[in-house]
């Protein structure tokens, strides 16, 4: 168990505050997870802000202002209304579920965050590790608070702030270096992070009714904006040995970009301090994430990365000209609201007098669209163990780049679930992102045993969690079949092979596509065993190269029936 | 929030260098901006439009015509005197839809007088200026070819809804976005003139800067502001001068080879790269008031103007940037 510093309802409430305090210098805060704490802190932030519900449905007349449809009719001219942009001026507005939030909504909140004047809520209800709010609002606002696991839920106050903002002097240099050095080995990236923490400080100077920051001030502005944003674990040593750069450079890193020395002049006491202060409220998942260095493969920001999954919802969006059928439907207000207008021209055409009703015709009618859905989502589980040879490793990742690069034609996205060892993981979540695919891929070591059965059921996961969403799942499993390792890490062969034929009977009764690749240079029953089970094809490719590969598994695509 | 000076932004030279060419030379067809977020993308990119020289314009007309405008399109520009006005910038939203960017029927002037009317959209706003895309690679597809269609053709055409207008719209496109959330159509890449890549400044005293810099804005804007117009005002008459500059400037035999000779060692597709390598260098030259366009500005310019434009070879590991500066550095040492 992590050590917790408090109640996370001790830290919000202390978020709030400070939001409370400069709501447009820190732009609001994101609470994730349902609770009645959170419910206590919202309530006790209505009282010292207004808040404006802003409903996930909303369209951007509402949002933005513009001509009120409704009144406009009954007046028979044209009656504006100001958007909720507009109304919620000097208070903030709250979205709840804002893990399903549209990119459009998304969009306009970011521009008027970045216009100034507007602070917003998002209440994070995700229940999946990989739902997040949309990053480019979590990204600008300030706070991120998780309440899911508060205990407590009586007496949330926000208790008034003893000074002003305007009246903390600004930080000195040591200070400003030293979070800088924090957000550093905290790998956040963001400047944004950055100049939120340095606002946070003078801030809590500010409740504190002090007039300039001290100590105790930057170690809570670390905990409560840049420890949520880490990616990865700050370094055990003390910082005059700056971490090397995380194994990832980005693909095209020119090499003056790579300048991240300096950092030997910081004085590593307070910065020290500071990092352990972050390290202390780091939530305790993503800990575990980082300790296994999961998360620096991520994202640069707190649940970045996870757009596309929030955009591929079957959301509808706005309505289109066109004819209702082929599956279209008609779209009733919006075709009432494209008629309207020109009902005063018509009526005078046709010479029909007013009371004739609304004359409509061919080009008013509107049909619904949804949003757009990826068709299908290839999950490629990797054999990387010592018996698939690296040399095959290195086709295999070929195949898979191949494959994301007809993405774009084909709307397809891929995944990639990776075993070898003792364990199974989900390295790359569906994605069409060639920069991000490659990155993965490259990372991806070989060597170890064959936990054949732990991959297949990776696998099956990230396939559930797809068909879930209402798309359709493949798997093409790249391995030599020989599976030594079983589903609970034991080793032993005749195990192992139980369990994998256990898992992957499991995949055949969720009824999924599968493909089998023997990828060993001389191929042996089992792959073609382990296809059966499965109830997929088999293909042996002794002496493929990645083309070929990705050639054959254009071929057997699609796979028989279309889930 | 006050805009932040241009001038005030630190770092980030490649990307201020190609906002800037783009506005010497707007022909060069716009600005891909990637990076992460909060690398001062938009900031760069909204700092641009407080900066530019002003230009004159039609009266009242809501396109922003110019004497050449109002002859071409004598029925939507109008014959309003010339007044001087701001460079338009347009910021559109991701969600903006198809009637908010092409324009549409005008309803209040529908409802109250039965009038079929066009009421310009964000295109006619951003005429002879910029339009700005954050997120650009989440854009709906439909939405993006539109905006293709009207950048390359400089005018915007709408037909729908009973309405029948042509208006001109020549804007620069200023896109950004994040490659790891989803890339952006090859097709549309190369459509871009110019392209950037942004990182989050790695150097603490850089970024100790930054955060120094926007605290000083957000604790008085209008003194932060004066404490940079002067600069603004230098980059402002620099634009200007390089705009005055770039037709008196023809690229050379020897540049055109070099330019040429880049393109095929890189293995840039399409002639398009050329062309936009040829006119990046050449405003380059303009907007450092050089007397002739050279290697040296070529050189200063290729990554962006061709980075986007390499085939992808998915195997291939190496970046675009590092095949671009070998190939430099092979051809000219």
């Amino acid at each position: 168990m992590t050590p917790e510093p408090a109640d996370p309802l001790d830290e919000a409430v202390l978020a709030a505050r400070l939001f409370v305090l400069a709501p447009a210098t820190f732009k609001g805060m994101t609470l994730r997870g349902s609770s009645p704490a959170r419910e206590a802190l919202v309530a006790a932030l209505a009282e010292a802000l207004p808040l404006r519900r802003l409903p996930g449905h909303v369209d951007d007349e509402r949002l933005l202002g513009g001509i009120d449809l409704a009144s406009s009719l009954a007046a028979g001219r044209p009656v504006r209304q100001t958007g909720l942009i507009e109304e919620a001026r000097g208070g903030a507005l709250i979205a709840g579920m804002a893990e399903r939030m549209d990119g459009s909504i998304a969009g306009r909140l970011a521009q008027a965050l970045d216009d100034g004047g507007t602070a917003l809520v998002l209440l994070d209800d995700a229940a999946e590790p990989d739902d997040a709010p949309p990053a480019s609002l979590t990204e600008r606002l300030a706070f991120t608070c998780d309440l899911t696991h508060s205990r407590r839920w009586q007496g949330v106050t926000l208790a008034a702030p003893a000074g002003a903002l305007a009246d903390v002097a600004p930080l000195d240099d040591a200070t400003l270096r030293a979070l800088a050095a924090t957000a550093e080995a905290l790998g956040v990236d963001s400047l944004r992070a950055l100049i939120h923490t340095g606002e946070a400080a003078r801030g809590l100077a500010a409740l504190a009714g002090r007039s300039v920051t001290d100590i105790s001030d930057h170690a809570s502005a670390v905990r409560l904006v840049l420890a949520p944003r880490a990616t990865r674990l700050p370094p055990e040593e003390a910082p005059e040995a700056p971490p090397d750069e995380p194994p990832a450079p980005p693909p095209d890193g020119s090499p003056e970009d790579q300048s991240n020395t300096d950092q030997q002049q910081q004085e590593p006491d307070l910065s020290d301090i500071l990092v352990e202060a972050a390290k202390a409220a780091i939530p305790a998942g993503l800990l575990e994430q980082l300790a296994q260095g999961k998360a620096p493969r991520r994202a640069q920001s707190s649940g970045t990365g996870q757009k596309r999954k929030a955009a591929t919802r079957g959301k509808p969006l706005g309505a289109r000209p066109g004819m209702p059928r082929g599956g279209h439907k008609l779209a009733l207000i919006d075709s009432l609201r494209a008629a309207v207008p020109w009902q005063a021209v018509r009526q005078r055409e046709s010479g029909a007098s007013a009371s004739s009703g609304i004359i409509m015709r061919k080009e008013d009618l509107r049909i619904r669209r949804f949003e757009e859905r990826s068709a299908r989502v290839t999950i490629f589980a990797v054999d990387a163990s010592g018996s698939a040879a690296a040399a095959r490793l290195a086709e295999a990742k070929g195949a898979v780049e191949l494959m994301l690069g007809q993405a774009y034609v084909t709307r397809s996205e891929v995944a990639l679930v990776a075993f070898r060892g003792t364990s199974a993981e989900l390295l790359l979540p569906p994605t069409r992102s060639l920069t991000r695919a490659r990155r993965t891929l490259a990372e991806l070591p070989g060597g170890g045993g064959t936990p054949l059965a732990m991959g297949l059921n990776a696998a099956r996961e990230v396939a559930e969690a797809v068909i879930a969403r209402g798309r359709s799942a493949a798997l093409v499993i790249l391995t030599d079949g020989r599976a030594n390792i079983a589903a609970d890490g034991s080793p032993g062969r005749p195990q192992a092979t139980a369990d994998a034929e256990t898992a992957a009977k499991a995949i055949a009764a969720r009824g999924i596509d599968a493909l089998v690749v023997d990828i060993s240079a001389r191929p042996g029953p089992e792959g073609a065993a382990l296809a059966a089970a499965l109830g997929g094809r088999f293909l042996a490719l002794p002496r493929a190269d990645a083309r070929m590969l990705q050639a054959a598994i254009q071929a057997v695509q699609p796979l028989g029936k279309a889930a | 929030m006050a805009r932040f000076p241009f001038s005030a932004i630190v770092g980030q030279d490649e990307m201020k260098q190609a906002l800037l060419i783009a506005a010497v030379d707007p022909s060069i067809g716009g600005v891909m901006v990637f990076g992460d977020r909060g690398t001062g993308k938009s900031t760069a990119a909204r700092a641009l439009a407080g900066l530019l020289p002003p230009i004159m314009a039609a009266d009242g007309c809501p396109y922003g015509a110019s004497k050449e405008d109002q002859a071409r399109y004598p029925e939507v520009c109008g014959r309003g005197k010339m007044v001087k006005r701001a460079v338009p910038f347009v910021d559109m939203p991701l969600g903006a839809t198809e009637d908010r960017v092409i324009g549409s029927l005008d309803l209040e002037r529908a409802l109250r007088s039965g009038e079929k009317a066009f009421e310009p959209g964000l295109l006619a706003k951003a005429h002879r200026g910029f339009l700005y895309i954050d997120e650009i690679n989440l854009l709906e597809d439909h939405l993006v070819d539109l905006l293709l269609d009207v950048a390359a053709s400089g005018e915007n055409v709408v037909e729908r809804e009973g309405l029948s207008v042509r208006h001109p719209a020549k804007f620069v496109l200023i896109g950004s976005g994040n490659p790891e959330e989803g890339e952006l159509r090859p097709q549309l890449l190369d459509r871009f003139g110019l392209s950037v890549e942004v990182r989050t400044p790695k150097d603490i005293e850089v970024r100790i800067e930054i955060m120094r810099l926007v605290a000083a804005n957000e604790a008085d804007p209008e003194a932060f502001a004066k404490r940079w117009a002067e600069a603004d005002e230098t980059i402002l008459k620099q634009v200007a001068k390089g705009k005055a500059r770039l037709p008196k400037l023809t690229p050379g035999e020897d540049v055109l080879r070099d330019a040429a000779e880049l393109c095929l060692a890189v293995g840039a597709d399409g002639l398009r790269g050329e062309l936009t390598l040829m006119r990046a260098a050449r405003a380059m030259a303009a907007l450092e008031g050089a007397k002739k366009v050279t290697r040296k500005h070529l050189i200063a310019i290729a990554p962006s103007a061709l980075r986007h434009r390499l085939r992808r070879d998915v195997l291939d590991e190496t970046g675009s940037t590092t095949r671009i500066t070998r190939a430099i550095a092979e051809l000219f040492g």
